[in-house]
């Protein structure tokens, strides 16, 4: 056996770069010959500075002798060797104390004419220059900003802005100068290369002027203005027309509107940025388009349509980059409004040909957004179209991509229901190629997820039996065991039982150990659910392998017949499972507690049956995907969290009140804005048994000298049946503290929905520093109106996922109206309502596209006292207003009155 | 880039004058060293402020490279001269002869500076500067303040001089170039 080994490295790792104190003492010799060897000594700094680059240092004795050795270099007039002093000198100024010595000679390089290294001298000398010699360097500053040399006066603007930490009061002397250098046009000096002998005489393509100190200019003014918003909108508004010749300067412009309309409203500033929606270069469009996506409710139809048509010229441009960026801004807004991008449909189809791979995938997911809206008839060719498209593309796109695809398909048949054959066709063909394990996993997790939220028993069967197919050949056991098991769960409840067993027992007689295994555990969940003949035949099947050579599927095949024989079907399936999250936590709590005397109580932990679970992940998955770009500033809390959260709630509640189980708690709401000296939010928790409502109202006093006391919430229902019974108001609360005040109502379950008024009361005392209070001062006490708050339908129902039209024929009670719904949008309404009555939304009715005039929502839940709510509501767009026909199916009498009071 | 090799360069190697020459300008601060040093190179007066670190120059002198420091005088400046000692060949020590009341200073830094194992073999010249002024001090007056006939073991000379004016400063330096030939080259 060899013993060598190999170590391989990164050519630009430290390991290869040059020994530290081998560099620092052939600088000293050089530095410090005479004469010196101008080649040598850059080569030296070189090796240097990419030391310094790396990260190294020198101990602080070494750093100083090296400093001043580099100093020496000044006697030599080279200008690639002054250049790269100054750089090292730069690096070096970060550590060392004596940089001040080589202040005299940056400042005869300044004042010189030299235009090769000046800049480098004047950016050195901001680093140089400390609080109290900088104001020997103003004039020099201002003459150097207003110099006619661009790139002097770049170096001078960029060292100003690095002056500001240091002397703002300075710098902020500046500001006529640096407006006459964004006003000014200034062109390189033709000899600025020539003088260089690395250009050489190669200097006649070179442009005359970038403007880049326009950039430079901007980003300076800005800061010293930006306290000013007068100031800085005249200043923007003056920048606007034409003045700004540098693109970065404008897209520097442009984001700084976006930061004014974002905090101030400004909107007079608005119509700068869709003016930059035509412009020469690239980089503006796009940046105007970007920003104006993220401002988009302020926009007009119209104004929007110009962002669309922008975005559209630029998808067939040949900078990739640009492409790519444009079709990333159209696939944001496809996310929310495909019906508004289907202009671009041709363009992205173009793409899909698209030469960068991440285009051509960008361009499909859009485009299967896009083509999921609009009417039916037209709708259902697009798709074919671009399943004919993809077909073909996805042989040659790597696995990676596939992936991408397969996620959107699959949410695209979650939205669109109707579309879900043509796109299971295309999965399953894709199942049958060729694949790697991860992409194989992926389609097959789509296909699962498709199973559990489609309420489509056909489509469902499709896919099942496409499954099965799957199977037959399946090279992955991990797959294979997955899909047994799903078979096992979903196959016993379809019409084609039979078509299942004979696959699954093909299972039995063809494959490994653990796909046997798992194919014995399968059938018997055929045998539990399906009983009678099919339990028979299952018998028979199962008992054949209580001679099979594993041992593993020797024990299950006895241990499912025991269960089958004796009639024990909840010990092979099970249509609820405990709450892991809650589980978990009282778990803890209980091995923490260490009562170990007193059982553990498994009844505490609630039990979530399957049709909760699905909605609960239907929700997630739903979400997940809309989240995701669309808001990214407040991600939705899930079902789990909310539970723990209750659980946290109870135990609280538990040591206050003696009201029983605690029914539901629901999410924070905030009765005053959230910059209130006085800041309150309100949480309603319901005790149904004991028929309670407890308000905890979460009150923080953000004032520094100020201290409150006998703190309370005066509350006043607009429904008699809510009677107040007791009021636990909070003692006191201390500057930047936060407390919390109880008031509890007896309520009458047939009559729930109420409004309430609320007044903070408390009394005033003034406290010193260290929170004290003046014992003889009484303090005066005072009154704070805060905002009201409402108790509807929601605040008794959960959401809950299921087949809504079996639901709904189901269930008798019914009760139907119709009204005006106040709203401006059909999107507002519905979210409105999602608020109102907190159940879930089935069959992707959440979405609706814009320029529809009326929509159906479909809606499921359960109220508190376990009864199930189908709601149907019609939506149109009639004469300005929103009216909604409402048609409630409730399994609790009340529930019916209480959902149609709380849509208003 | 024209042909290496004329007369003067071979003659120059032939007598070892073509060897730069490292010359050190200190004195208190505003003693007149960076006037001098430009009065030098330049041939003309020019508006100075304190230096803060130093001023360096490449000058030939009577066909002899010489490469002029002038460091700072200031005292938070004085505490680096000695990190521009070494290779040193002369030092030209520069006071201003109207200051009397920090002649005192001057000679004490002047002293610290020459025990200085670095320069044990530089030739010392001082400027006695400002002689234009009224009421300035006259170089003998300036040579008793500064003890300079103490010092053994070194050149020196002390040269009356106006930097404003342009006079004294070509006679300290040739008395320079001398010792330096004589001694160094
Ligand atoms: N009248 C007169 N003034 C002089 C003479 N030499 C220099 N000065 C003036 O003295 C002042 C200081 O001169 P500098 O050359 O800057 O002095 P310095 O020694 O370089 O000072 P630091 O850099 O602070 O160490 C300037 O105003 C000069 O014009 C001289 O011979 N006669
Ligand atoms: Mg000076």
């Amino acid at each position: 056996m060899s013993t060598q080994s190999y170590k391989k490295q990164d050519a630009y790792s430290l390991s290869s770069s040059p020994d530290k104190m081998a560099v620092f003492q052939e600088c000293l010799q050089q530095f410090n010959a005479t004469p010196v060897n101008a080649k040598k000594c850059r080569q030296l700094l070189a090796k240097l500075l990419r030391l310094l680059y790396n990260g190294e240092s020198f101990p602080s004795q070494e750093s100083t002798t090296l400093f001043f050795s580099i100093s020496k270099l000044f006697q030599h007039k080279d200008q690639s060797l002054r250049q790269i002093v100054y750089l090292t000198i730069k690096e070096l100024s970060q550590t060392s104390d004596d940089i001040l010595m080589v202040t005299s000679s940056i400042m005869k390089d300044i004042q010189g004419n030299d235009a090769v290294y000046k800049p480098n001298a004047i950016r050195t000398l901001s680093k140089v220059l400390d609080p109290t010699t900088v104001t020997a360097a103003e004039r020099l500053f201002k003459n150097l900003i207003v110099d006619k040399n661009p790139i002097i006066s770049s170096a001078a603007l960029i060292s100003s802005y690095n002056l500001l930490p240091h002397a703002k009061d300075i710098v902020k002397r500046f500001s006529n100068e640096v407006l006459e250098s964004i006003q000014s046009f200034k062109q390189f000096n033709s000899h600025q290369f020539e003088l260089h002998e690395y250009y050489g005489s190669a200097t006649s393509n070179l442009p005359s002027t970038s403007y880049m100190y326009q950039y430079h200019a901007l980003g300076l003014i800005y800061q010293l203005r930006n306290h000013d918003k007068m100031a800085l909108m005249k200043l923007i508004t003056s920048l606007s027309e034409g003045v700004l010749k540098n693109s970065l300067s404008i897209i520097q412009l442009i984001r700084f509107i976006n930061k004014l309309l974002i905090d101030d409203n400004s909107l007079q500033l608005l119509p700068i940025i869709i003016n930059f929606l035509k412009h020469k270069s690239d980089m503006v469009e796009l940046e105007a388009c970007k920003t104006l996506i993220n401002l988009q409710n302020l926009l007009t139809d119209e104004q929007e349509m110009m962002v669309i048509g922008t975005l559209q010229k630029l998808l067939s441009v040949p900078r990739t980059a640009t492409r790519f960026a444009a079709i990333r801004l159209i696939n944001k807004i496809s996310i929310k409004h495909p019906e508004k991008i289907m202009v671009c449909n041709l363009e992205l189809e173009n793409l899909i040909n698209d030469s960068n791979k991440s285009i051509s995938t960008i361009a499909i997911t859009t485009l299967l957004k896009t083509s999921g809206t609009g009417s039916i008839e037209t709708t259902g060719e697009g798709v074919d179209r671009l399943i004919t498209k993809m077909t073909s593309l996805m042989e040659d796109i790597s696995d990676d991509f596939k992936m991408v695809i397969i996620e959107a398909i699959e949410n695209l048949a979650l939205r669109y229901p109707t579309k879900v054959k043509k796109l299971v066709g295309f999965l399953t063909d894709l199942l049958r190629d060729d694949g790697s394990l991860e992409l194989k996993s992926t389609i097959v997790d789509a296909l699962f997820d498709l199973i559990k939220f489609l309420s489509d028993d056909s489509s469902k069967q499709l896919i099942l039996m496409n499954l099965c197919e799957f199977i037959e050949d399946c090279e992955f056991t991990e797959l294979s065991v997955r899909i047994l098991h799903l078979l096992g769960d979903q196959g016993p409840t379809t019409s084609n039982v039979s078509y299942y067993i004979r696959h699954i027992y093909n299972r039995l007689v063809l494959e490994n150990s653990i796909i046997r295994s798992s194919a014995v555990i399968s059938l018997a969940k055929f045998a539990a659910v399906c009983g009678g003949i099919v339990s028979k035949n299952i018998i028979i099947l199962l008992s054949r392998c209580l001679n099979d050579v594993d041992d593993e599927v020797r024990d299950r095949a006895a241990i499912s017949l025991n269960f089958i024989n004796h009639h024990k079907k909840n010990l092979i399936v099970n249509d609820s499972k405990y709450d892991l999250a809650v589980l978990e936590n009282k778990l803890i709590n209980y091995l923490n507690e260490e009562k170990f005397e007193n059982e553990f109580d498994i009844n505490e932990v609630p039990i979530i049956s399957n049709e909760e679970i699905k909605s609960l992940e239907y929700n997630q998955k739903i979400n997940k995907t809309e989240v995701e770009e669309v808001k990214e500033e407040e991600p939705e809390v899930n079902k789990a969290q909310d539970l723990l959260k209750q659980q946290e709630y109870a135990q609280e509640l538990s040591m206050i009140f003696s009201f029983g189980t605690l029914t539901k708690s629901s999410s924070v709401t905030y009765l005053t804005d959230k910059e209130n000296e006085i800041v309150v939010s309100v949480v309603k928790h319901l005790f149904t048994d004991a028929k309670k409502l407890v308000l905890q109202f979460n009150i923080q006093n953000t004032l520094t000298t100020t201290k409150l006391e006998n703190i309370s919430v005066i509350v006043q229902p607009d429904n008699e049946g809510y009677q107040e019974e007791s009021i636990i108001p909070l003692e006191e609360l201390k500057p930047n503290q936060t407390g919390v005040s109880y008031v509890v109502f007896n309520f009458d379950e047939t009559d729930i929905i109420a409004g309430f008024g609320n007044t903070l009361n408390y009394i005033n005392k003034d406290v010193d520093e260290e929170g004290n209070a003046d014992p003889n001062d009484d303090g005066w006490s005072d009154e704070y109106q805060i905002d009201d708050f409402e108790v509807l339908g929601g605040d008794f129902i959960t959401g809950l996922y299921g087949n809504f039209e079996q639901i709904f024929e189901k269930i008798e009670n019914s009760s139907t109206t119709a009204k005006v719904i106040s709203g401006s949008s059909l999107e507002e309404v519905i979210e409105k309502i999602k608020n109102q009555l907190n159940m879930s939304f089935m069959d992707g009715s959440e979405f609706v596209s814009k320029d529809s005039n009326s929509h159906v929502l479909k809606l499921l839940g359960k109220d508190v006292y376990g009864g199930k709510i189908a709601t149907l509501i019609k939506l149109a767009f009639t004469g300005g207003k929103i009216v909604g026909k409402i048609e409630v199916k409730t399994e609790t009498k009340v529930f019916g009155q209480v959902v149609l009071d709380s849509i208003f | 880039m024209g042909q290496a090799f004329s007369f003067t360069n071979i003659f120059g190697k032939l007598w070892g004058v073509n060897k730069e020459i490292r010359i050190l300008i200190l004195g208190l601060d505003g003693a007149g060293k960076t006037t001098i040093l430009y009065r030098l190179q330049m041939g003309e007066v020019v508006t100075t402020k304190p230096t803060i670190g130093f001023n360096v120059e490449t000058l030939k002198y009577k066909n002899i490279t010489l490469n002029i420091w002038d460091l700072g005088g200031q005292t938070s400046i004085r505490p680096y001269w000695r990190c521009y000692y070494n290779n040193t060949s002369a030092v030209i020590f520069v006071v201003d002869s109207t200051d009397k009341d920090r002649i005192d200073v001057a000679c004490k830094e002047l002293h610290t500076m020459l025990k200085e194992e670095e320069l044990q073999d530089s030739a010392l010249l001082v400027f006695a500067n400002k002689q234009d002024q009224p009421g300035a001090m006259t170089a003998a007056k300036v040579s008793q303040a500064l003890s300079l006939t103490d010092l053994k073991d070194r050149s020196w000379s002390i040269v009356a001089s106006s930097a404003i004016k342009g006079e004294g400063l070509t006679e300290g330096l040739d008395w320079l170039m001398d010792v330096i030939k004589d001694e160094q080259l």
